[in-house]
């Protein structure tokens, strides 16, 4: 009765494209010979294509650098506030949340102005020291600076999300363990990680997430940085651009689909081992 | 505070001075460091300077951006002439994008918090076959990326003839299984059972319980579930990207895209001061809601925290 009204819009919404997409990965359409059945095809065709495992190979590397950087700065800074050892430590809270507040669009294209040499930051800083700071925007870097706006513009969502987690943790066994003699570094090891267990892994999970699905950023950059940022940069990027450039509809959806297995499988695998961790 | 009174008393000889010095600096009140504040501090300057360097830019006129510093205020202080010039360029066409987003936002994160509210109730507080599977479900949802989804439903609402209408942005935002797992947790915690109960023997029908003792209870995870589902419709990129070809349906995000994208076209005219000032307009508000919601979503904090 009162969960009927989400699982009507969610079935419109969610579940109906899922099987939509798994229907038109199946398919191929030609301009010559119309729609035709062709199984796995579409499949098979991925698992070749060097441009999506460029692309998957760039979001893996992604992954496997920003996050844990992003995580470990809100991780550190949510135990600094929840420390009570600031001074002002609501200003700290609410200006590191900040960013999470600004849209993708805004966050990259203010980024994107400040890498820039012509009145970037960037260029100031060359100006000012000459000296000659490599391009943030060439192929080279472009992913750093990438990783770098996605940190900026979540390190305090999940800071959040950690402190509201330390909050809860029981203030008698920080007593406990004051009688102990236990050490600050001891009780963040022993009692504060342990206990915020559940809520790393969440974030870790939607961090995961994020990575895979990597767009907004790079789509952005791409008109400041042309060069750097290809069609197919990312495998959500190539996807799109399958679609709404190249119309191929159905090749799109397979590549969609092959990457949104691959993101639960890795969120399944993460979830296991945290979830075993706490037993 | 009663627990270190009667930790520390029985031990010490003179309970009155000792549990003085330990409540000065105890487990709730520690010394401050000034070191970790320096050490934080780098994170917050980090968080800020982007905005610090918004706020100085949009002061400037398109020739002072080129030729001044870009963290400090150029030859002239144009921010008024910028803001009167992005409100009115191109036939004021930065306010109906506006007004468009606010459509987006009243609609689509008002209606995907009231669902979520509803969803998170039942899940929470009534026992019915499938919610495991419901669960299950919603949860697997988050995981498949937007483009597999998006393709599929720009194919599906162009034959039912919602493309390019307000329509096919609203609807996608809906749905919000981050506010549902949200307002599950936040309603098994915040409705005691019994007092479910306790109506329900009274007689009160099911929607009038809901509406008269749950509703009030809910009433901090709302505002959290409500600020977080504003922020996703306003910052929503992706979804009107797809949907919209007519500029007249963009929401701000696409439109300040379009202004950026415009320098880069042939013969179009570069208005990068109107796309400073344009991201400065569009992120005040949801500042604004988060500063002023501020004391809201923290009490739902630290509701959470009165737990001890």
């Amino acid at each position: 009765m009162f969960v009927g009204p989400f699982m009507l819009v969610f079935a419109l919404v969610f579940l109906a494209p899922i099987v939509y997409s798994l229907y038109l990965s199946v398919f191929r359409t030609q301009m010559v010979g119309g729609t035709t059945f062709v199984g796995l095809d579409n499949y098979a065709r991925a698992m070749q294509d060097p441009q999506f495992w460029e692309g998957l190979a760039r979001v893996s590397l992604f992954l496997v650098v920003q996050v844990p950087i992003m995580l470990g700065i809100a991780l550190l800074v949510a135990l600094a506030i929840d420390s009570g050892r600031l001074y002002g430590k609501s200003f700290f809270r609410i200006s590191i949340f900040m960013p999470y507040a600004v849209p993708a669009v805004v966050a990259s294209l203010m980024w994107g102005f400040m890498y820039g040499t012509r009145f970037g930051l960037v260029g100031n800083l060359n100006d000012a020291l000459g000296v000659s700071l490599p391009d943030p925007l060439s192929p080279d870097l472009v992913l750093a600076s990438i990783g770098n706006i996605v940190t900026w513009e979540f390190v305090g969502y999940n800071m959040l999300i950690f402190y509201a987690a330390l909050r809860v943790v029981p203030h008698s066994l920080y007593e406990a363990a004051e009688i102990d003699g236990a050490t600050q570094w001891q009780v963040v090891r022993s009692i504060k990680i342990p206990a915020i267990r559940g809520a790393l892994v969440i974030a870790t999970i939607f961090s995961i997430i994020g990575s895979f699905q990597l767009f907004n950023e790079p789509s952005i950059l791409q008109s400041l940085a042309p060069n750097a940022i290809t069609t197919s940069y990312t495998p959500n990027l190539y996807a799109y651009s399958l679609s709404f450039s190249g119309q191929q509809y159905n090749y799109s959806a397979t590549v969609a689909i092959i990457m949104g297995l691959i993101t639960m499988v890795i969120a399944y695998v993460v979830q296991l081992r945290g979830m075993r961790k706490e037993a | 505070m009663t627990t270190a009174l009667t930790a520390t008393a029985p031990s010490s000889r003179g309970p009155r001075l000792r549990t003085r010095t330990v409540n000065k600096h105890s487990v709730d009140r520690p010394r401050r460091s000034p070191l970790l504040t320096v050490l934080t501090a780098v994170v917050l300057v980090y968080s800020l300077v982007p905005l610090v360097w918004l706020l100085v830019n949009s002061t400037k006129t398109q020739g002072d951006l080129f030729s001044s510093f870009g963290l400090w205020f150029g030859d002239s202080f144009a921010l008024w002439d910028n803001v009167v010039a992005t409100l009115t360029y191109d036939d004021g066409v930065f306010v109906r994008w506006l007004g468009n987003t606010v459509l987006y936002v009243v609609l689509g994160a008002g209606g995907a918090t009231f669902l979520a509210i509803l969803g998170g109730y039942a899940l929470a507080k009534f026992d019915f076959p499938g919610k495991r599977g419901v669960f299950a479900v919603v949860i697997g949802a988050v995981a498949v990326p937007g483009t597999a989804l998006a393709v599929p439903t720009f194919l599906m609402f162009s034959q039912m003839g919602l493309t390019n209408t307000p329509w096919a942005v609203i609807i996608p935002s809906l749905i919000s299984p981050f506010g549902l797992y949200l307002m599950w947790t936040f309603a098994a915690e915040a409705i005691p059972t019994e007092l479910l109960e306790a109506a329900r023997i009274d007689g009160a029908g099911e929607f009038r319980t809901f509406f008269r003792v749950s509703l009030p209870l809910l009433a901090p995870g709302i505002v959290t579930v409500l600020l977080f589902t504003m922020v996703a419709t306003w910052n929503n990129y992706f979804l009107p990207l797809i949907m919209l070809r007519d500029s007249d349906w963009y929401p701000l995000t696409l439109g300040l895209n379009a202004w950026n994208a415009q320098a880069a076209t042939a013969g179009g005219e570069a208005i990068f001061h109107l796309v400073i000032t344009g991201s400065l307009l569009t992120i005040l508000p949801l500042v604004a809601a988060f500063l002023v919601l501020q004391r809201y979503w923290q009490s739902g904090l630290a509701a959470g925290s009165v737990k001890e």
